[in-house]
């Protein structure tokens, strides 16, 4: 890829920004994969950010913004990612921030996104149900509007690091007379809200990343309603094109990539350097190769999107690719490792016990675990072929 | 494949065993203790008479065949069961029954068979799963007897086991040979893990561990030992094609139940069509199964080896892409560790790296061709 003269200096910064002012012992935990610390790195890279004017890489200025163009932001990303920098909470940046400054109130943006962009307020979204997955629109949590506060009741399940979160941002049931995404509002709710309980839901990794929240009869000031009510689908799918711009994760896929090979090379096969071995060399290829057609396919849509204005359903091609890719990395870097694979460190604290850590880099197990997450997360993979069958295809 | 109605009952009593005592919900209490499994279940099954199954008649066991070691391997792994079964009834019990003298026969299987012994086979080393040469344990001649040294790597329930039945090699001595090592012996230091799919596993360091001359099992064991380690992957195998086919049960069950969009999703055409195919991969396993246990016994070394080989990598294969699709098609129900679906997912990603990878039993397999 050809970077202009001032793309080519922007990126010289940024890396020398990394350079200085990523914390060594943060960086060593993410490159490690150790989430011991995960809340207080997330929030202590904000701060640094923040304090560099980059808090927020994807906002215009007037809101405190890097006003960065989307092929800037593309390249922070990725260098991030290569320089093992904590991932940036996309639930306040990404989803619930854009959609404040384009249909909050000049009050609602005023007391929300500065605590946004500094890291003083972890947002978490409230928006999946048992019975709404993929077809989110048929949602049940119910708000009542009484006097000027809406009482909310009902359940969100695969609430992401929920119990870490001064706040949430819901999507509620306001009428259930018409069409069902015609009575859907956007909530902004405080996580200590009388009536609001988070309970873990234990995933296959054995890690505590998700939560089911309660809400009973929780009283939200209706100050807090973005926008108009039954409103909240247009809102909800005006986040959803904001969270795409690194969908595709190529600065993560080509970190891993680079383990995949350090793995390949460390690890010993019948006398030689797995790397050596001609089969799985060619898989390591394979997957380069698809990442490597996948950082210009990128490129293409960043560039289209730049010229519309506006993200398209591209998008669901950058998703699926990306989580492939990523999926498939992690599956190689555990048959890189051979039986030291069996090691789960999830499980193993569930036993009581606590392994060498040198059995096992990186803890890649549990990582693959984890991974299969990305497939099925921010509308399946399944949704995104449904997706482009209808918008691109239109078939 | 035609069963008799011996072994189908086999397999009935051994599913109502497991089934009786819940193995899922006692494993799941269990899995912060130390042993990771249910001591009353493993008497009931010493009870039923599966941990005398690989004893020979002659030492007063049941002296079962490959045919009954995969039906039974088959229901262990519908059941998640976390007990050390296959490492101490199956692995080190056939390992016992062919190589063991009179004295260690009288000694160790009457116990293996009532379940009050635990025995593993300490073979697999970092870098040699799928090959039979140990590459760092060496045995060396003391007086009286022998010292080990080496590292074994990622051996299952050695934490659990009384017994370990060490492979070495000796200075100057071609091929292999086999000792047994107490597990409270100096020198024998255990890294003690849980594993992906909640069993436990330990690497076994050997620094100076002096073992008596008796603690050494036959002679030259690699002929012996090769024959145990495939009956042994043949039966590993089956408890996968037992994980395999319940991983499809459960989808296809979740897919007629769950609703989205107003329907069950198995009704949507694209989930259907990769539900077929994870069926054609749960026969085409079924199929290596079969013709793994009516081959492990063979006598002929590379025609063993070969079917072997073959029924790991279909089996393997199988065992990836069926898990993977059971968690998708679960969306983020197949993601906790709630339902069964993602144990079963575990335990086969747990049964690719075991006995040798996919791509060492491929490569196994494509050095028989030239």
């Amino acid at each position: 890829m050809n970077l202009t003269q001032s793309e080519q200096a922007f990126l010289t910064d940024i890396r020398q920004f990394l350079a200085d002012k990523l914390p060594a012992d943060i960086r060593q935990r993410v490159a490690a994969r150790d989430d011991s610390q995960l809340k207080e790195d997330i929030v202590a890279w904000q701060g640094i950010l923040h304090a560099q004017g980059w808090g927020a890489p994807a906002w215009p200025a007037e809101f405190g913004g890097t006003g960065w163009s989307k092929v800037q932001q593309y390249l922070f990303d990725t260098e991030c990612a290569l320089a093992d920098a904590p991932l940036q909470l996309a639930f306040g940046l990404k989803m619930v921030g854009p959609v404040i400054m384009r249909f909050g109130t000049p009050e609602q943006q005023q007391r929300f996104l500065p605590r946004i962009l500094s890291g003083e307020d972890w947002w978490c979204q409230g928006y999946s149900e048992p019975g709404s997955g993929s077809d989110l629109a048929s949602l049940k949590t119910q708000a009542v509007r009484e006097g000027d506060e809406y009482v909310v009741s009902g359940q969100k399940v695969w609430n992401t690091l929920g119990q870490h979160a001064d706040w949430i941002f819901c999507l509620v049931r306001t009428d259930s007379s018409g069409k069902p995404q015609r009575g859907i509002s956007f909530l902004l709710i405080d996580m200590r809200s009388p009536g609001i309980t988070v309970r873990p839901t234990r995933l296959l990794d054995g890690g505590h990343e998700v939560n089911e929240v309660w809400f009973d009869e929780v009283r939200v000031p209706a100050e807090n309603l973005i926008g108009e009510e039954n409103h909240g689908w247009t809102y909800a799918k005006f986040l959803l094109g904001h969270e795409r711009t690194n969908i595709a994760g190529i600065g993560a896929n080509q970190r891993e990539l680079q383990r995949l090979k350090e793995f390949a090379r460390a690890q010993r096969n019948d006398g030689g350097r797995l790397i050596d071995d001609p089969v799985f060399a060619a898989k390591i290829a394979q997957v380069e190769i698809e990442l490597m057609a996948l950082e210009i396919t990128n490129l293409r849509v960043i560039e289209a999107d730049e010229r519309k204005q506006a993200p398209g359903p591209e998008a669901s091609i950058l998703k699926i690719k990306g989580t492939e890719i990523m999926q498939r990395l992690s599956e190689l870097q555990v048959e890189a490792l051979g039986p030291a694979a069996l090691l789960s460190n999830g499980e193993s604290r569930i036993a009581g016990l606590q392994p060498d850590p040198s059995l096992q880099p990186a803890n890649t197990t549990d990582f693959y675990l984890n991974q299969r997450k990305v497939s099925i997360y921010g509308g399946s993979n399944e949704i995104q072929r449904n997706i482009i069958a209808q918008m691109i295809l239109q078939i | 494949m035609n069963f008799t109605d011996e072994q189908r009952m086999l397999q009935e009593s051994t599913r109502r065993v497991l089934a009786s005592g819940g193995e899922f919900e006692l494993r799941n209490a269990q899995r912060d203790g130390a042993s990771g499994y249910s001591q009353t279940l493993w008497q009931e099954l010493a009870d039923l008479g599966l941990l005398a199954l690989n004893v020979p008649e002659a030492d007063g066991g049941i002296g079962a065949g490959a045919v009954e070691n995969m039906l039974v391997g088959e229901a262990m792994g519908e059941a998640l069961l976390t007990a050390p079964f296959h490492a101490s009834a199956v692995e080190a019990t056939l390992t016992l029954a062919k190589l063991a003298d009179e004295a260690q026969r009288q000694r160790w299987l009457p116990a293996l068979a009532s379940g009050e012994l635990i025995a593993v086979l300490a073979h697999a080393e970092s870098g040699n799963a799928g090959s039979l040469e140990p590459t760092t344990t060496m045995a060396t001649p003391t007086e009286g007897g022998w010292r080990l040294d080496g590292l074994k790597s990622m051996i299952y329930h050695a934490s659990n086991a009384q017994l370990l039945l060490v492979s070495a090699r000796i200075q100057g001595a071609p091929g292999l040979a086999l000792f047994a090592v107490p597990s409270d012996a100096a020198g024998l230091a255990l890294h003690s893990c849980a594993t992906v799919d909640a069993q436990r596993a330990a690497d076994v360091q050997l620094r100076g561990v002096q073992v008596g001359s008796d603690a050494r099992i036959g002679g030259e064991v690699s002929k012996g030992l090769a024959e145990v380690l495939d009956q042994s992957l043949a039966a590993l195998c089956a408890d996968a094609f037992g994980a395999i086919q319940s991983a499809l049960h459960a989808t296809i069950d979740y897919s007629r139940n769950r609703k989205q969009f107003g329907q069950p999703i198995g009704r949507f055409q694209a989930l259907q069509h990769r539900m077929a195919d994870m069926l054609i991969h749960t026969e085409q396993a079924r199929s290596m199964c079969y013709l793994a246990a009516s081959h492990a016994a063979d006598s002929d070394p590379a025609a063993r080896r070969r079917v072997l080989s073959a029924a790991k990598v279909l089996i393997g294969q199988a065992a990836r892409r069926v898990g993977q699709e059971a968690v998708q098609l679960h969306g983020g129900m197949g993601m906790t560790d709630e339902l069964k679906v993602s144990h079963y997912f575990r335990r086969l990603l747990a049964f690719e790296a075991r006995g040798g990878s996919t791509d060492q039993h491929l490569r196994r397999y494509a050095a028989t061709m030239a």
